[in-house]
């Protein structure tokens, strides 16, 4: 039987690691993520839409060949749908089939009705059940659209790692998964939930560590593309924009402006491609000509 | 040495405590987990010492700033007891990002941790400069409501129903005149019910209130209304979940917490305390940019309903106020915009605000008084059918009991 692979000794493992899985993280996140898998506890992961939250518990689950189970949380998100149900149509069948062979031992055909047998498990339950390659990730993907009912079900889940099921019981974790949890602070999370976690805030990437994910990520762009790519959105981002482009912005836009055969940044290209970087009308007609061709200027300026 | 690696458990214990006084909610369990933390990581790289702190005691953005300054403050080389230093070598940290020392950490270190006497200068002039520029900012003192008038407020707000709908959510509940049939309670009703029938068991989904937002003008020319609406207001935030609230002026202010008191005066004298704009000028343009840029995302993304309590009388020039509104109206599920100034009859939208404003709006109502408060409250607040009414079913003898 396969062992699981160890889990890194040090916040510099944990970041090579990532590394090598090509995901650039700097040591704040590095250090969160080294506490959380070293004392077993859930990582709760905040930041604007598109810089690397989700990513990060994807390449966890790639770097230490875990299964990655990924709840997509919703508003309404419950039981249900997150941790379990009851397969009706197949008990429904089963009363029949009981009724057809005049088994009237009604209190063993309920318990048979509500045994593991008829179980549908989704995602949380899943996360909790015995795994030879060690136990998986749980990614738990932008918690801030659910409700609070269902946040205060997490936490029985979170703490003790269990699942309570009224007909059958606690279904306890035979090892505690490596929990990731998501949020882009559309709404604050509850404190007592993230009291259980290791908090981890992602904030934009300086030039340095951008241009880098930009050579890892997209390593057909020209060096000189590349660099003119960052300079220009980090300017951007100090502007006073509806919603501000993030990683995953900067290399879609990357990638386009390649599939444009461009190797550098020119006035026009911006004004043709800005949408792929800003996703809102009214910030798009502001930074569209003069502006865009002013923050160019500076970011070459800026960039020597 | 192990002597003074010994000593550094109390340090984090009153590292913690400094920022628990300073306002962080750190608990017991959460002191615990950073000396764990402290231990796991170890002192080789001040920056991981920093960050593993970080992971444990922080869990809000907004707090790392204050994090940030108590660390400074606490770790500083020459702050340390001798031999501490040397296990935290001078490497690299996050920049510091602001200079100056903010007031809660000044008195939270003031009342749990070392003194700073350099510190609290700095905070003198932090508040000195907080007093800036032209703007009329006044501080104001509520005076007490009468008996009479607490009475009729109260009566009225009693009364009232905000003009928003409940809203349906994904949630489903047990609901005899549902529309979708509840499997898991129809299989354990068949199981009582015996062979013959499967007696079905229906459920519907929930509805609940929707978020509310709330922008309230306390401008010089709305001054007369501004207390009567935060009395409303107050109403609001404290018999309902998910209500925030904004006063603006010359500047906006997020008095949501200061209305979650208790006591209705004790709340309204919190507030005029800490806004700061009470009967200045009204710049409603820059106020509503700034909700936009800044709120926006985090308070109306589930559907909220937004409340815009102004008179529209703008002194604000340079933002386009009509495009602002326009994105806040884009931004919510629906914009009602409450004036007093509607209760004239001749009331013409002239002002260049108002005009600018008015197309965005998905409904413009009076608010003058607490009469059309109540007012507004019949037309507009009928309770959706089926959600409040209890089911028509009648015990016999019911009525006579």
């Amino acid at each position: 039987m396969p062992s699981p692979r160890p889990l890194p000794g040090s916040v510099d493992a944990v970041q090579e690691l990532l590394a090598a899985e090509d995901y650039v993280s700097d040591r704040s996140l590095a250090t969160a993520l080294f506490l959380s898998l070293r004392l077993g506890r859930p990582l709760f992961l905040e930041g604007e839409a598109g810089v690397g939250k989700t990513e990060v518990a994807k390449v966890l689950a790639r770097a230490l060949a875990r299964r990655l189970i990924r709840l997509q949380c919703y508003e309404g998100l419950d039981l249900a749908s997150a941790a379990y149900e009851w397969n009706y149509p197949r008990q429904m069948l089963e009363i029949r089939i009981a009724e057809a062979a005049h088994d009237v031992d009604r209190p063993r055909i309920e318990q048979d009705l509500f045994s593991e047998r008829f179980l549908v498990r989704r995602p949380l339950l899943q996360a909790l059940e015995a795994d030879p390659a060690g136990p998986p990730v749980l990614l738990i993907d932008e918690i801030d659209r659910t409700d609070e009912p269902f946040e205060a079900f997490l936490l029985e889940v979170l703490s003790d790692f269990q699942v309570t099921i009224p007909e059958i019981g606690p279904f306890r974790a035979a090892a505690p998964p490596l929990v990731v949890i998501t949020s882009n602070r559309t709404r604050e999370v509850h404190d007592a939930l993230k009291r259980r976690c290791f908090y981890a805030w992602i904030d934009y990437p300086d030039a340095a560590r951008e241009l880098a994910i930009l050579r890892v990520k997209v390593p057909a762009a020209a060096e000189r593309l590349a660099r003119e790519v960052v300079g220009f959105v980090q300017k951007l981002r100090s502007r006073d924009l509806f919603k501000i482009p993030g990683v995953a912005e900067t290399i879609d836009w990357t990638q386009a402006l390649i599939a444009l055969d461009r190797t550098s940044l020119d006035p026009g290209a911006v004004d043709g491609t800005l949408g792929v970087l800003l996703k809102y009308q009214d910030d798009i007609a502001r930074v569209r000509g003069a502006e865009a061709e002013a923050i160019l200027a500076a970011a070459r300026g800026a960039g020597g | 040495m192990p002597e003074e690696a010994g000593k550094l458990p109390s340090q984090v214990l009153r590292f913690a405590r400094t920022l628990r006084a300073a306002g962080l909610p750190i608990g017991p369990g959460r002191v615990l987990d950073a000396l764990g933390a402290a231990a796991e990581v170890g002192l080789a790289r001040r920056e991981d010492f920093y960050w593993a702190l970080h992971a444990v005691l922080v869990s809000r953005a907004e707090h790392h700033a204050l994090f940030d300054e108590a660390f400074r403050l606490f770790f500083r080389e020459e702050a340390l007891p001798a031999g501490l230093e040397l296990l935290l070598p001078r490497s690299q940290l996050p920049p510091p990002e602001r200079r100056e020392v903010t007031r809660r950490l000044a008195e939270a270190l003031g009342a749990a941790g070392p003194p700073q006497g350099e510190a609290a200068r700095r905070v003198e002039m932090d508040a000195a400069l907080a007093w800036s520029g032209r703007e009329l900012l006044r501080t104001r003192d509520f005076e007490q409501m009468s008996a009479e008038e607490i009475r009729e407020a109260e009566a009225a707000i009693a009364r009232l129903r905000l003009p928003v709908e409940e809203v349906p959510t994904r949630r489903l509940r047990a609901d005899p005149r549902g529309d979708r049939v509840d499997l898991r309670a129809t299989l354990r009703a068949s199981l009582r019910a015996g062979p013959d029938a499967i007696p079905l068991r229906w459920r519907r989904a929930a509805t609940r209130p929707p978020a509310v937002v709330a922008l309230c003008d306390v401008s010089g020319s709305m001054a007369r209304y501004a207390r009567m609406l935060l009395r409303f207001l107050h109403a609001l935030a404290s018999s309902r979940e998910r209500v925030h609230v904004f006063t603006f002026g010359t500047r906006l202010t997020n008095v949501t917490r200061l209305l979650r008191r208790r006591d209705a005066d004790q709340a309204l004298a919190a507030v005029g305390r800490a806004v700061r704009d009470w009967e200045g000028g009204t710049r409603i343009g820059e106020c509503l940019r700034e909700f936009n840029l800044r709120w926006s995302r985090r308070l109306l993304s589930q559907g909220a309903v937004a409340l815009l309590l102004t008179d529209g009388l703008d002194r604000g020039e340079g933002v386009d106020l009509s495009a602002e509104t326009e994105r806040l109206r884009l931004s919510c599920r629906r914009l009602v915009w409450l004036n007093p100034l509607l209760r004239y009859q001749s009331f013409e939208p002239l002002a260049a605000g108002i005009r600018a404003m008015l197309p965005h709006v998905d409904e413009f109502r009076p608010v003058h008084d607490l009469d059309s408060l109540a007012r507004l409250a019949e037309a507009m607040g009928p309770v959706p059918a089926g959600t409040r009414r209890p089911a028509p079913r009648r015990v016999r003898g019911a009525s006579g009991a």
